[in-house]
């Protein structure tokens, strides 16, 4: 039986505490009396995961026919999913995705269903690599589909593989993925690895267009989105349900499969990773040892190169299949279940250590914005009830924030970066002055379609997902980090945890109370 | 005295252009009131003599204090009333005059002749025509309109006296003891003169001279195209011919015992002027002023007009850049006020005084070396230059070494500094690195300069001749006191420190606009300027070259990447090693001409399926030419087009490579490979590919069809091969520059990018292409 989250009251006699520091770690000693939140342990998963999905298929939730009831010779069928920016880090094969198409496809054959295609809904995301495509729906599927051109990727841009199905009653445009709009059936296979995917976001948003998402990222709904993880007091997902609504008045048909995972995230020789310190064997310290010297040493871009290898030993915890709405329910409630940790009371400052990786940066470099987005819009936003942090608190955030980006991936972060915050930080003053330009820049356009470019206006999402956490905190600084690259960012930059605790003191008052997140594996902060 | 002898007169100045004829002329104008002043000016090649007039001597500041006393209309009526302007040239036997100088010159009734070349390293041919020949010209000239009666002045130098020791009297140098003047036939030294220039220029059309030229130019501008070696190939010979002569201007001076080209001209002009004149029996009288130098008082004090002989010196030595200049720490340093040597022709010309005048400090009020330079240090340790960094340079202490040891220095430093120049140059490096070279070639600049000066002027501050004055004092006596007032020329009028420190180094450092604040600059700095001219909404079109400057790959990458996909695993290890072998032969090819390489290179492609090529281009597009391209180039270019500017990239790369990257552009430029019958490549090119001078024509065959101007284009390019491109252009950006292009860059203050690949890229060790599946 894995043991609940757990929340640590620091005392002379702790260990120091880990703090995830991009391509590498430390050990930190927090100051008496702070509080360490360590996720719960990871729960069992299925133990027979194809007979689980093949169950789900044929025992819809909700207001829906099993699946094999809804496919008939003639129809036409497309199954979108979720891209690369979920699970993370990537799981080992055979990646869920795999397992439920594949049983999907097996269903479909039974019925004599000809007109199948594959969808990675991408939304504004850039194009997979063949390699990750692979990776996601494993050879047979990849080989079966991809070369006769039935394995496409989403494509936000393309006016001739979009369909508008009108206005909500909030007058929000919903335009989406023509194939799938006009098929019989859309079977939606997700991996809900937070509180915040899924649902009628997986549709919605997933494979909708800038027209469409601009109604829902941006600066207003995020910073009414408290948070974005609990769906029942996010803007984000009440404009999300608007419009899924809205699809399925329109007539398209969406069958939805969502799994979760359970948070076995790193493989035997990280395990330590997911420990708690003062229960290390002599084994984790010596791997703790001997991996963050050795990342220490390595260029960082090898030590990236070894990071971005890692394959989770995730495991299959939960997998339901039918009516939109119904599934995410029953899905909502098994994140809960792995990742929800009480916690009474707020904090004057919360720290974090943030890792190498976030959704957008998989096979590819964390970059100052990004740094941003993970911290506080992940990090911060993983609280149900009011924010780990009071308002007016401060974050410390531990990572190196290199003024480093990808030049294929993250061409418009570039010159965000440079030109963008350079004028301002203020989420409001961006999206007013520079999104609209960013957004239809034809050169983004070309580059986010036919190379592996996030889409013009990527960067802009990852300000507005701080907007919330930027409104809410009276400080936010970055140990270790790039000073330049922390500046532009708009933070402060401290060379050690102990110089940003006693910063934090000038913005939040002597002796503050200090909570500090251990994660990932990830948790969600349930404060009361 | 001198207005009632000046009353109702008509003069006529040569040289009115020049830093003492333009103090003449306004001196005339104010002070001496009905008289009326005509200037011959030699038209200049696109101005006529009359705009010359008003551009160069009116606009000079000398007349800003008559244009104030009078007011504007009133300066402006005086000018039409009381100025003439005719066309003439000294250099010329005749003058050059037409019917209207002639009739100007006939009713003279003063002539005063202060046109010269007065450039210590003048042209041996140069300086004869018109410091030898000039004076003696306008001698002629006069006898031809038959006006023997006008007074004739002309202007020489102390300097005549040649290099010798002991007081150099006020006499026709003919009658002077020792005088070299004496046993020259200045009309052999003319002919000789002439000859010279012929001589040298035969001597750099023989072949082996040719052959170097080209050599050199193909040195400094690396793999640039035959037009532009050629181009600068003659520009070298014709410096090299004007430099033989300045040598041989040199060594002709020396060889007879003057210091320099200048002294040893002017001497003999003086000779045949006599000559001449007593001939024809103009009434003639010879000045000779020593080194001129700032007003002591009129027009104001301080005036100067150009960068004289000794400012060039002094700055050097105010930024701490000429730790040493020889001299004779005793010796004279025999400077004059501008304005009491106007007064003193004034003075000669008022009273039709004959013979020769010298206005000179030395003997009557000598202004010793070491004093010159306590001052000069004085007061430079209490009003400091400034260096970049906006902090106070100290000026370096001086030890009076001879001529010799610090010449022998300067030689050295100059020619290691050469030295480590050339090394640099022809190592592959660009960018940062390649500035490396521009700070040396600073460096090299400035040792060349100063060795230069000590060249140039190291004789002057060890003269020790001794330029009497008695004539130039006996007329000052028989001034009355209100003519003394308003026309002091008497050397003892100047107090030397209250002259060097608040009237003349407080006027140098404002003419040469060095920095003489602390503290960094204000406003916008130089690369911020350079950028907002080209982003200018003046400008309507940005032209790019591609490789180095948008992105650091080149054709053999790009080949090998398209070529390396479709093999298997072994092979590719082996196609790698093989095109490494290579490497060295394709980028010496590549240096040579860089058309010739892309032909060569092309071949390679022969037999490749087109279509495949095509596709595969964009798997190299995000493989490796966004990997390796310049986000800030790349944004460079999308600001170009939000500004509503045309852009062009020209590039040398094939087509279908770079087809990914033609939204970016307007328009592109590439080079083409035919296609054979079953959709193969033959590996041979459509046409010549755009590369040196072609890129210049494409350009301006696209302004013309656009109905752009290239004047309001913008280039951006890598190497010194591009140069027809950036020259062609009214600005051009030179983008992470090598060596070469570097120091052209800022020889010329083209604007300079640095841009980098973004640091985050994935940095493949080889240009290998991702396997096809």
């Amino acid at each position: 039986m894995p043991r609940p989250g757990f929340v640590l009251d620091v005392d002379r006699s702790t260990p120091p505490t880990l703090f995830w520091h991009g391509e590498g770690y430390r050990l930190e000693q927090l100051p008496p009396g702070s509080r360490v939140i360590y996720p719960p342990e990871p729960l069992a998963g299925l133990p027979d995961p194809d007979a689980a999905i093949r169950h789900a298929l044929r025992n819809p939730l909700g207001d829906s026919a099993p699946l094999p009831d809804l496919l008939r010779p003639g129809m036409r069928l497309t199954i979108c999913f979720d891209d690369v920016s979920l699970p993370l880090p990537p799981m080992k094969g055979p990646d869920v995705r795999q397992r439920v198409i594949e049983a999907v496809l097996d269903v479909a054959a039974e019925k004599g269903v000809d007109d199948v295609q594959l969808v990675a809904a991408l939304a504004l995301h850039r194009r997979m690599t063949d390699d990750e495509l692979r990776h996601a729906l494993g050879d047979r599927v990849f080989d079966a589909f991809a070369p006769n051109g039935l394995l496409t990727q989403h494509d936000a841009e393309d006016p001739d593989n979009l369909t508008f199905l009108g206005q909500t009653e909030q007058g929000e445009d919903v335009e989406i993925n023509k194939r799938a709009a006009t098929s019989d059936l859309i079977v939606y296979v997700n991996i809900n690895l937070v509180a915040m995917d899924g649902g009628h976001k997986s549709v919605a948003t997933g494979l909708s267009s800038y027209r469409s998402l601009r109604h829902h990222h941006n600066v207003r709904t995020m910073q009414h989105s408290r948070s974005f993880m609990d769906q029942h007091r996010s803007e984000l997902h009440s404009s999300n349900w608007r419009m899924g609504k809205l699809i399925a008045a329109s007539g398209v048909k969406v069958f939805q499969i969502e799994t979760t995972l359970n948070n076995r995230t790193f493989p035997d020789q990280f395990s330590f990773l997911s420990k708690r310190e003062w229960e290390w064997s002599a084994k984790d310290r010596a791997l703790f040892a001997a991996s963050s010297k050795a990342l220490d040493r390595t260029p960082t871009r090898l030590s990236r190169q070894i990071l971005h290898g890692i394959r989770s030993p995730y495991d299959l915890t939960s997998v339901q299949a039918g009516e939109v709405e119904a599934v995410h329910a029953q899905t909502t409630e098994h994140v809960y279940r792995q990742q929800l940790v009480e916690v009474s009371g707020q904090t004057d400052v919360l720290t974090m250590g943030l890792p190498y990786i976030c959704p957008y940066n998989v096979n590819s470099v964390m970059n100052p914005i990004l740094v941003m987005c993970l911290g506080l819009g992940y990090f911060f936003n993983l609280y149900r009830g009011k924010p780990l942090v009071r308002e007016g608190g401060a974050v410390i955030m531990s990572h190196p924030t290199p003024w480093e980006f990808h030049p294929v991936h993250h061409p418009s972060y570039i010159d965000f970066f440079d030109e963008v915050l350079a004028d301002t930080t203020d989420p409001l003053e961006i999206e007013k002055t520079y999104e609209e330009r960013y957004a239809t820049d034809p050169w983004y356009v070309h580059l986010y379609r036919t190379t592996n470019a996030y889409h013009g206006v990527h960067p802009f999402y990852m300000w507005y997902w701080g907007a919330h956490a930027m409104q809410h905190l009276g400080a936010v600084i970055i140990v270790g980090g790039d000073p330049k690259a922390v500046r532009r960012l708009g933070f402060k930059p401290a060379s050690t945890l102990r110089d940003a605790l006693e910063m934090a003191e000038d913005v939040v008052g002597r002796d503050p109370s200090i909570t500090h997140v251990h994660t990932p594996p990830l948790l969600l902060a349930d404060v009361r | 005295m001198i207005r009632e002898g000046l009353a109702g007169k008509r003069v006529l100045v040569t040289g009115a252009t020049g830093f003492l004829g333009t103090a003449l002329v306004e001196r005339l104008l104010r002070c001496v009131p009905d008289l009326h002043v005509t200037v011959l000016v030699r038209s200049g090649r696109r101005t006529a003599a009359a705009e010359r007039t008003r551009r160069e001597i009116l606009r000079n500041d000398c007349f800003d204090r008559l244009r104030a006393e009078v007011g504007p209309e009133a300066f402006d009526a005086l000018i039409r009333d009381r100025l003439h302007t005719v066309a003439g040239d000294v250099g010329q036997d005749g003058l050059g005059l037409d019917d209207d100088g002639r009739r100007a010159l006939g009713e003279a009734d003063i002539v005063i002749h202060s046109a010269a070349t007065v450039s210590f390293d003048a042209a041996l041919d140069a300086a004869v025509e018109v410091n030898l020949l000039g004076p003696s010209r306008v001698a002629e000239a006069l006898e031809q309109t038959g006006n023997t009666k006008a007074h004739l002045v002309a202007v020489s130098t102390a300097y005549v006296a040649g290099t010798r020791r002991g007081p150099a009297h006020e006499r026709p140098l003919t009658e002077t003891p020792f005088s070299p003047v004496k046993d020259i036939d200045w009309r052999t030294e003319v002919d000789a003169a002439r000859r010279s220039r012929q001589d040298a220029d035969t001597e750099s059309r023989r072949p082996e001279r040719l052959s170097s030229f080209t050599k050199q130019a193909r040195h400094e501008l690396g793999a640039a195209s035959t037009p532009l070696i050629a181009d600068r190939a003659e520009r070298l010979r014709t410096e090299w011919v004007a430099d033989q002569l300045v040598e041989q201007g040199r060594a002709r001076a020396q060889s007879l015992g003057w210091p320099d080209a200048y002294a040893y001209t002017k001497a003999l002009g003086e000779k045949a002027l006599f000559e001449t004149t007593a001939r024809t029996g103009q009434p003639t009288a010879v000045v000779r002023p020593s080194i001129i130098e700032s007003a002591l008082a009129e027009p104001r004090p301080g005036w100067i007009r150009g960068f004289r002989m000794a400012e060039p010196v002094i700055i050097s030595y105010g930024r701490g850049l000429l730790k040493e200049f020889p001299g004779i720490p005793e010796g004279v340093v025999d400077v004059i006020p501008v304005d009491l040597v106007v007064a003193a022709i004034i003075a000669v010309a008022a009273t039709r005084e004959e013979g020769v005048f010298q206005v000179a400090s030395g003997a009557r009020n000598p202004l010793r070396y070491r004093g010159l330079v306590d001052l000069v240090r004085e007061w430079f340790t209490a009003n400091p230059l400034y260096d970049g960094e906006g902090q106070p340079i100290v000026v370096p202490e001086w030890s009076f070494p001879g001529r010799g040891r610090v010449q022998r220095q300067l030689e050295r430093a100059t020619k290691t500094l050469a030295a480590a120049e050339k090394v640099l140059t022809s190592l592959p490096v660009r960018g940062r690195r390649a500035q490396l070279s521009g700070r040396l070639e600073e460096r090299r600049t400035q040792a060349d300069r100063a060795l230069g000066y000590v060249r140039l002027y190291g004789a002057y501050t060890e003269t020790e001749a001794v330029f009497q004055v008695d004539r130039l004092i006996g007329l000052w006596s028989r001034m009355d006191a209100a003519d003394q007032a308003a026309f002091g020329f008497d050397p003892a009028l100047v107090g030397w420190r209250d002259y060097v420190h608040d009237i003349h180094l407080p006027s140098i450092v404002v003419h040469a606009r060095v920095r003489t604040a602390a503290g960094r600059k204000q406003g916008p700095t130089r690369e911020e300027r350079g950028r907002k001219a080209i982003l200018d909404p003046k400008r309507h079109l940005a032209v790019f070259d591609l490789e180095n400057t948008l992105i650091a790959s080149n054709v053999v990458e790009s080949y090998a990447w398209l070529a390396t996909r479709h093999l298997p695993t072994a092979d590719r290890a082996r196609f790698v090693a093989r095109t490494l072998r290579e490497a060295p032969a394709l980028l010496a090819l590549d240096r040579r001409d860089r058309g010739d390489f892309l032909r060569h290179f092309y071949r390679r492609y022969e037999g490749a399926p087109a279509a495949r090529l095509h596709d595969d281009a964009w798997d190299l597009f995000a493989g490796l030419i966004l990997t390796k391209s310049f986000p800030a180039g790349i944004r460079r270019v999308r600001e170009h087009r939000a500004r509503g500017h045309r852009t062009l990239l020209i590039t040398g790369a094939l087509d279908f490579v770079i087809a990914p990257l033609e939204p970016l552009f307007d328009d592109v430029v590439a080079a083409h490979l035919t296609t054979d019958s079953n959709g193969r490549l033959t590996g041979e090119l459509q046409e010549a590919p755009p590369t040196g001078e072609a890129r210049a024509i494409v350009m301006q065959d696209y302004a013309d069809a656009h109905g752009l101007d290239l004047e309001q284009a913008v280039a951006y390019a890598d190497s010194a091969s591009d140069l027809p491109m950036l020259e062609a252009v009214g600005h051009p950006v030179a983008v992470n520059p090598e060596a070469k292009l570097a120091t052209i860059a800022r020889k010329r203050g083209w604007h300079v990018e640095q841009w980098d690949k973004s640091p985050g890229g994935p940095r493949p060790l080889l240009p290998i292409g991702a396997r096809a599946r």
